[in-house]
C-alpha cells in the first residue's frame, strides 16, 4: 500500500459515538507490583487505537485486561455493555465479541489452519460445521492464505501464522480486535504482509486496539496514539499531533529513542 | 575464473570400494580404533561361546512333543511340559470341556484390539463394536443364559484372566488419572487436595498391598451378607493404583503446555471443558505417550501380583504346572513360555505407541 492509500483508509471510518470499552479508574497489581495505575480510557466503535510506551509500561497488561486474560484488582471495564466481573458466563461472552492476536500467534499446532479457524464459531456461536467452514474459507482468501488451508501451523512462515491467527480472530465476527504487538516475533520481510491485512481491516471499518512500535502504521491509519509509562497514559492524541507535538517530556524521550 | 568446487556436469566420480557398502560400514562401526576393534572382538568370542550351544538348548536337542521321560533323558530344552500343560497354564481352572468359551472369548478381544490399532477405523461403529464384543466376552466367560452353562468368576483363570484385567484395567485408568491430573490443577481447593492426597497415598504404597486390602480389609467394611466379586476388586485395585501414576504423567505432559495455547483458547470465548478437551489434552497427551504407555506396560505385568489373592493369572498356572511331580525340574522352559506371552503383550504396546506416535507427528 502506498502512502496515498494508506491516508486513504484512515480517512474512510471515523469512530461514531457509542463507546465499546469503558474503562473506569482501573487499577491491577501484580502481587505488590502496580502495574495499572488510574487507567480512565473510552474507546468507540470504529475507533483504531495505537497504544505505544516502553516495555514494563503495562500496555499488554491493560489491552488483557479488556478480554479477561488479566484480572483488575480495583475500577470498572465495561466492553460491549457488558461489565467485566467474576461471572464467567459474562466473561465468555465478552470474549466471543472481543478477538485478539498475540505476538506469538498461539495457533493450535495439532489442528489444520481450516480447523482453528472453524474450533470457535462450532464450538462457542454453535455454527454448523458447512457454514463455518465457508466462513473459515472467506475469512482465509481475506488475508491471503486460502491455498493453505489444509496445511498444520508448524509448516507456514511466520508471517503466515500470524495472518492466519487474524483470521481466526475475524472468524468469530469479533466487534472489536485486540493486537498485542502482532510483528514483534516477525522477520522484517513478513511485517509488512501483516501490516497490510491490518490496514485493510481498519479500511473496513473494525474497531481495533493495537499495542505496537511500528510508527508507520500508527501514523497511517490510528484516530489516537496513546503513550503509556509506568502504569500510566501518559499522553493520547491524533497522530499528526502526537509525532509532531509530543507535550510531555517521557513521549518526547520516547519518541527519540524508537523513530531513528 | 575457473570453477574449484565440483562440478555437477562432470563425470561422477565413485567413492573407493572400501569406504562404502557393508565393508564401509563393517569398518566405520565395529573397527574404526583400537578400542572399538577390541571391543568387537571380545563381543564375537563372547557371541560365539553362548549362541551355538543356546542354539542347540533351545531348537537343536530340544524335546517338542513327547512325554516327561523322554524329556529327563534329553539334553535340550523340553518344550513338551508346554505342550502338555497348556491348556491349564491358558485356561486355569476353567471347566476342561468348555475352554473353547474363553477360548473365542480371547480371539473376540484380539480381533477387536487389531482393529481399533487403525485410527481411520475409530468412529461410532467400532464403539457399537466393542459394547457388543465385551457383552459377548462375558456371556461366554460366564455362561448361565443361552443354553451355556454357567462357570462361577472363581474358576476364570489364566491368559483371559490376565488379559481382563490389563485391558479393562488399563481402560478405565488413563481417563481416571487424566482426571485425577486435571482436578490436581484445579483452582478449587477441595477437588485439588482431594486429588493430592489420593495420588500421593496411592503412590506410596505398593500394589500388593492394595490388592490384600482389597481381598482381606475391604469385605470388613461391607455391610453383613453383601460380598463383593474377588476379581471385580483385584481390577478396582489395578485401576486405582495405575490412575495415580498416569495421573503424575499427565500432569508433567499439562505443565509442558505453553500458556498462549490457554489464552488463545480462551480470548475465543471456549469455556474450561472445551479447551481441555479440543486445545490442551490433545496436545498434553500426545507428548507423554512414552511414559504413559511405560506406565501401561507395567500395569499389565503387575498383573501376575493378583496370585497374592489367590487368583490364577497366567503365571500362577505356569507356575502350578511345573509344581507338578511329573513336570518338576522344567522350570527355565515354563518361565521362558511365559515369558514369551509377556514380552508379545508388551512388545505390541510399545510398537503400538511408536507407531501412534509417528502418525501424530506426522500431523
Amino acid at each position: 500500500m502506498n502512502e496515498q492509500e494508506q491516508e486513504a483508509a484512515a480517512e474512510v471510518t471515523q469512530p461514531s459515538g457509542e463507546a465499546i470499552v469503558e474503562m473506569i479508574d482501573l487499577h491491577k497489581w501484580f502481587g505488590e507490583f502496580h502495574v495499572l495505575c488510574g487507567i480512565n480510557l473510552t474507546v468507540h466503535k470504529q475507533e483504531r487505537i495505537v497504544v505505544c510506551g516502553p516495555s514494563g509500561s503495562g500496555k499488554s497488561t491493560l489491552i488483557r485486561c479488556i478480554n479477561r486474560l488479566e484480572e483488575h484488582q480495583r475500577g470498572r471495564i465495561i466492553v460491549d455493555g457488558m461489565e467485566l466481573t467474576n461471572n464467567i458466563k459474562k466473561i465468555e461472552k465478552v470474549r466471543a465479541e472481543v478477538g485478539m492476536v498475540f505476538q506469538h500467534f498461539n495457533l493450535f499446532p495439532h489442528l489444520t489452519i481450516l480447523d482453528n479457524l472453524t474450533l470457535g464459531p462450532v464450538w462457542v456461536r454453535k455454527t454448523p460445521r458447512k457454514e463455518a467452514e465457508e466462513t473459515a474459507m472467506y475469512y482465509l482468501e481475506k488475508v491471503h492464505i486460502a491455498e493453505q488451508a489444509r496445511k498444520y501451523p508448524g509448516q507456514l512462515s511466520g508471517g503466515q501464522q500470524q495472518r492466519v491467527a487474524i483470521a481466526r480472530s475475524l472468524c468469530m465476527k469479533p466487534k472489536l480486535m485486540l493486537f498485542d504487538e502482532p510483528t514483534s516475533a516477525l522477520d522484517p520481510e513478513m511485517i509488512k504482509e501483516v501490516l497490510d491485512v491490518m490496514i485493510e481491516l481498519a479500511r473496513e471499518g473494525m474497531t481495533m486496539i493495537v499495542v505496537t512500535h511500528e510508527m508507520g502504521f500508527a501514523r497511517s491509519v490510528a484516530h489516537r496514539v496513546l503513550f503509556m509509562d509506568f502504569g500510566r497514559i501518559v499522553e493520547g492524541n491524533s497522530p499528526e499531533e502526537f509525532f509532531t507535538n509530543p507535550q510531555h517530556e517521557r513521549t518526547q524521550l520516547f519518541l527519540s529513542q524508537i523513530l531513528h | 575464473m575457473q570453477e574449484t568446487a565440483c562440478n555437477p556436469e562432470a563425470d561422477t566420480l565413485k567413492p573407493p570400494v572400501i569406504n562404502v557398502g557393508v565393508i564401509g560400514w563393517v569398518r566405520a562401526n565395529l573397527f574404526n580404533g583400537w578400542f572399538n576393534s577390541a571391543l568387537t572382538l571380545v563381543t564375537l568370542y563372547f557371541l560365539w561361546k553362548v549362541v551355538p550351544p543356546m542354539v542347540r538348548w533351545l531348537f537343536l536337542d530340544a524335546v517338542w512333543t513327547a512325554g516327561s521321560e523322554a524329556c529327563r533323558a534329553a539334553d535340550g530344552a523340553c518344550w513338551s511340559v508346554i505342550k502338555e500343560n497348556i491348556r491349564f497354564i491358558l485356561f486355569g481352572f476353567f471347566p476342561y470341556n468348555l475352554q473353547w468359551r474363553p477360548l473365542i472369548a480371547m480371539f473376540i478381544l484380539f480381533g477387536l484390539l487389531y482393529y481399533s490399532q487403525d485410527r481411520t477405523h475409530w468412529h461410532k461403529g467400532l464403539g457399537y463394536a466393542w459394547i457388543l464384543g465385551l457383552f459377548t466376552m462375558g456371556l461366554l466367560m460366564r455362561g448361565g443364559i443361552f443354553g451355556l452353562e454357567s462357570v462361577e468368576s472363581g474358576k476364570w483363570g489364566g491368559l483371559p484372566l490376565t488379559l481382563m484385567l490389563s485391558v479393562f484395567g488399563l481402560t478405565a485408568a488413563y481417563p481416571l488419572g487424566v482426571i485425577l491430573a486435571l482436578g490436581r490443577q484445579s483452582t478449587m481447593p477441595g477437588v485439588r487436595w482431594l486429588c493430592i492426597v489420593y495420588i500421593e497415598a496411592v503412590r506410596g504404597v505398593p500394589l500388593i498391598s492394595l490388592l490384600f486390602m482389597s481381598a482381606i480389609i475391604f469385605p470388613l467394611f461391607l455391610p453383613e451378607g453383601v460380598s463383593v466379586n474377588k476379581i471385580l476388586r483385584a481390577q478396582a485395585a489395578i485401576i486405582l493404583f495405575t490412575a495415580a501414576y498416569i495421573a503424575e504423567v499427565v500432569r508433567g505432559g499439562l505443565q509442558g503446555m505453553n500458556r498462549g495455547q490457554y489464552e488463545a483458547a480462551d480470548s475465543l470465548g471456549l469455556n474450561y471443558y472445551q479447551t481441555m478437551r479440543l486445545v490442551i489434552l490433545p496436545q498434553a497427551l500426545k507428548i507423554v505417550i512414552p511414559p504413559t504407555v511405560s506406565i501401561l506396560i507395567s500395569a499389565f505385568k503387575d498383573t501376575s501380583l493378583v496370585v497374592i489373592i489367590a487368583l490364577y493369572d497366567v503365571l500362577k498356572t505356569t507356575k502350578s504346572v511345573i509344581s507338578d511331580p511329573e513336570w518338576l525340574g522344567f522350570s527355565r522352559e515354563a518361565y521362558l513360555f511365559v515369558a514369551l506371552l509377556y514380552f508379545l503383550g508388551c512388545f505390541s504396546m510399545s510398537n503400538y505407541s511408536r507407531r501412534l506416535e509417528r502418525e501424530l507427528n506426522r500431523d
